[in-house]
């Protein structure tokens, strides 16, 4: 009988990490590997696969671990996954793999998430190998933007022997995962390994090139023989309430660039600066807002408070990420919405907020949350965080005709990724709006495959 | 890595550097810009551009050192390289005939209005040009100004060249000889508030091309965000160039302020280094 419970991972202690960027979970020993590994019971209809969005060979990896064969065990995963080590640490697996895990009817699944890490890092510290290549195919794609999506579709398309240009709007490739989630999560040297791979697959990486701006898509047309649009969900939302414009005041994106991508936590060594006050509200609750929250913690704030709209049942941040933000003692208003933010001298002073009750559910199958009436109150703030999402990224669309959009703002695609125009496919958060890593990692796949036989016709 | 082909300079802390990026200045339109980014610990701080050279595959832009990541850029001398340089960004400048254009600038502000008033000028439109500067040593561009413009007038704070005065005062004058179908306004704040202040009595179309701090540049951060019309806009993609009759410069200034403390701190380091 394999134990009911995941081997736990170690973590860096709560009252150290909250004064460091430094990396929260720190992975598994070979040991706690091995252990991990043999609660898997190899099933002969395994389950868990069918929750992967990238189809990795989830028991034949795990086997190969408990025989101790880290390198058989990576040669799996890296078949269908180019960036497990990115995944293995911010995969939602409690919603795929593990979700269906049979030892999860009656236990804790298998740390499937936990051992893909190891196997990833394991290979990392030893050097990544480079698998073979098809011969070259003479093809030339343009991939537009960096992220998981355009990193995906540019490492299958080169090991598909095809020439492959990726163009990245920032001075740094990476998408979210360099300039969104935090280096406590992700850690930058993690991500840049995995680019580094994709590199020495024979993608050539253009940073600083704005498709729309510096080049436009029909210029791209004229020279590649096919175009991936990945350009992500970048643009925040605000709220649209009074006073939003004050100082002190920061889109998630904008709070989270300043950190991650300028490191703004080693100001004055680098120099972009961020300010972050006493008394910090971090508005929404999706992993976005645990992040900043998190972030503002380590950055000073003395009180960090989530302010939601709706109850604790209802958030969207992955359960992992709001335990670790509660353990570090961020505070919780539920069932409360900011109305107006009052200021003193240009800066935001107070977050005037309303509380909330559920009502019936709405489009979106959660309970709709109504204001109180007379209920009004204030939150004393000197930093107001805004994350309540991002919209797709319009530049290319508004520069680009015959592209067509979904009412949402989307890239409109097809079942195989392909966009209204002739050779120009997408997929990623452009075409869904924010998702998951793994899932703009899917539809990288899938517009890959559709991509060469698109090249190879 | 951008190399630097071109430097000058044109007034005490004024400088001109012309860099290599061909693809930046193959598509770049009078009245965009470009972000750029000096080294691994940098900034990524928004320049106008001020010149471009499409054979050639060059840009030139003009600054005025006023922190740490400027005074840097000053620094820097032909044959040097800085690490990242993106382009061009935000939409042109409108060109079309509106028949008599006032174009106003002040201070660095004049080097970008070069472009506009040129091609304002090719566009078939009578261009009367104000330039001004706090005093004469710190006007720029005034010969180029002069071939690009009908009519050209100055003014200096101290009355050391042209009206002894502000920008303003000889837009009054010329509002009150005679009809004028568009100002365009480019320049610190303060001037551009006042030129929108002084239009907005007579009822004149004014344009005025938008300075507020920036990241990306892209439309991903809203650091830039202003309030135009009630409604907030980027300024990184949805101008840089505004109805200033529109915009809320209280709140454009007081955000500018933001980071006066750290840009102190900055500057203090960078001088410490420079020996
Ligand atoms: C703070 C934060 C935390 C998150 N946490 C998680 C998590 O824990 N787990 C998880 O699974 N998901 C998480 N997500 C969501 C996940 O990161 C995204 O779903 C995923 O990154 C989408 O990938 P993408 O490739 O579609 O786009 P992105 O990662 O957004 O990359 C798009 C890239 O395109 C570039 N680009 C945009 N426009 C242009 C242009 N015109 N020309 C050239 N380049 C351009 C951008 O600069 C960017 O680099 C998080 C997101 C955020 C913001
Ligand atoms: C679209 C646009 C075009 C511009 N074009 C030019 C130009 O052609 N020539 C020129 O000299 N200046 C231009 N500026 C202003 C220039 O970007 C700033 O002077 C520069 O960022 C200052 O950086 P610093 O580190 O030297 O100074 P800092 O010490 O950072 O700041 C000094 C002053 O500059 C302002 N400033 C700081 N950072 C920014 C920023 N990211 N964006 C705007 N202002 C900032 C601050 O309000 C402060 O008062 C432009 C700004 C914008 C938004
Ligand atoms: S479902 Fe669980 S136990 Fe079965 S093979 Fe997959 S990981 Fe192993
Ligand atoms: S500079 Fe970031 S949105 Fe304009």
């Amino acid at each position: 009988m394999p134990s009911l419970k995941k081997q736990p991972m170690s973590e860096q202690e709560v009252d150290k990490r909250i004064h460091n960027f430094d990396e929260v979970a720190l992975g598994y020993t070979p040991e706690q590997a091995i252990t991990e590994a043999k609660r898997c019971l190899q099933c002969t209809k395994p389950s868990c696969t069918q929750g992967c969005p990238v189809g990795i060979e989830i028991p034949a990896f795990i086997k190969h671990i408990a025989d101790e064969d880290f390198d058989g065990a990576i040669k799996v995963i890296k078949k269908k996954n180019n960036l497990p080590a990115i995944c293995g640490r911010v995969c939602p697996y409690e919603n795929q793999c593990e979700k269906f895990c049979v030892l999860g009817k009656k236990g804790e699944p298998a740390g499937i998430g936990r051992l893909e890490r190891f196997v990833a890092d394991y290979e990392r510290k030893k050097g990544a190998r480079i698998p073979e290549k098809a011969g070259a195919s003479g093809k030339r794609v343009a991939v537009v933007g960096s992220g998981p999506a355009g990193l995906t579709v540019a490492a299958d398309l080169a090991k598909l022997g095809h020439d492959v240009v990726i163009y990245e709007a920032l001075h740094e490739s990476g998408g979210v995962l360099m300039y969104g989630i935090p280096e406590f999560r992700l850690p930058k040297e993690v991500v840049r390994a995995e680019i580094e791979y994709v590199k020495q697959l024979g993608v050539d990486i253009q940073t600083n090139v704005v498709i729309g701006k510096t080049i436009s898509i029909d210029e791209l047309r004229e020279e590649f023989d096919a175009i991936f649009i990945g350009t992500g969900a970048g643009l925040p939302h605000f709220m649209n309430i009074p006073g939003e414009n004050l100082c002190g005041i920061y889109s998630a994106n904008e709070f989270l660039i300043r950190t991650n991508l300028m490191r703004a936590y080693k100001f004055p060594e680098y120099d972009t600066p961020i300010k972050v006050g006493k008394r910090v509200a971090v508005i929404g609750a999706g992993n976005v807002a645990m992040d900043s929250a998190r972030v503002a913690l380590r950055l000073g704030a003395e009180e960090v408070r989530i302010v939601y709209r709706r109850s604790e049942k209802e958030m969207p941040a992955r359960a992992e990420e709001t335990a670790h933000a509660k353990e570090e003692g961020i505070k919780f208003e539920f069932l409360t919405n900011p109305i107006r933010m009052a200021g003193e001298n240009g800066w935001v002073k107070q977050l005037e907020c309303i509380r909330m009750k559920l009502g019936e559910p709405d489009e979106s199958g959660r309970r709709k949350p109504i204001p109180i009436e007379g209920s009004e109150f204030a939150l004393d703030v000197d930093t107001v965080v805004v994350a309540i999402g991002q919209k797709p990224n319009p530049l290319i669309a508004k520069m680009t005709k015959g592209l067509r959009i979904t009412e949402k703002g989307a890239v409109w695609i097809d079942e195989n990724g392909k966009t209204s125009m002739e050779g120009v496919f997408a997929g990623g958060d452009i075409t869904t709006g924010t998702a998951t890593v793994i899932e703009a990692m899917g539809a990288g796949k899938k517009a890959a495959r559709a991509i060469h036989e698109y090249v190879s016709r | 890595m951008y190399r630097i082909v071109a430097k000058k300079e044109l007034a005490p802390a004024v400088k001109s550097l012309t860099i290599d990026a061909p693809l930046v200045a193959k598509n770049a339109r009078p009245g965009q810009f470009i972000i750029v980014r000096i080294d691994e610990k940098g900034e990524r701080i928004p320049l106008t551009i001020a010149g471009l050279d499409v054979q050639q595959g060059t840009i030139t832009t003009i600054f005025l050192e006023v922190g740490k990541t400027t005074e840097q850029l000053g620094r820097l001398n032909e044959g040097d390289a800085i690490s990242d340089l993106a382009g061009p960004l935000g939409n042109p400048t409108e060109i079309k005939n509106y028949g008599r254009v006032v174009c106003v600038g002040g201070g660095v502000g004049v080097a970008p209005l070069y472009l506009v008033a040129k091609a304002l000028k090719d566009a078939g439109n009578e261009v009367i040009s104000i330039i001004g500067a706090r005093t004469k040593e710190l006007l720029i561009f005034e010969d180029e100004m002069q071939q690009a413009s009908d009519e050209l007038y100055i003014a200096t704070d101290d009355g050391s060249k042209g009206h002894h005065g502000f920008v303003t005062d000889v837009l009054q004058e010329l509002i009150a000889k005679q009809k004028i179908d568009r100002v365009l306004a480019v320049g610190p704040t303060v001037m551009m508030r006042a030129v929108a202040k002084v239009t907005k009595n007579h009822n004149i179309k004014t344009v005025v091309s938008l300075n507020p701090l920036m990241v990306d540049g892209t439309g991903m951060c809203g650091a830039c965000r202003v309030t135009v019309g009630g409604e907030t806009k980027f300024t990184c993609v949805d101008g840089p160039e505004f109805d200033a009759h529109l915009v809320d410069f209280e709140e454009l200034m007081n955000r500018q302020r933001t980071y006066i403390t750290e840009e102190k701190v900055a500057l203090e380091r960078c001088g410490r280094c420079r020996h």
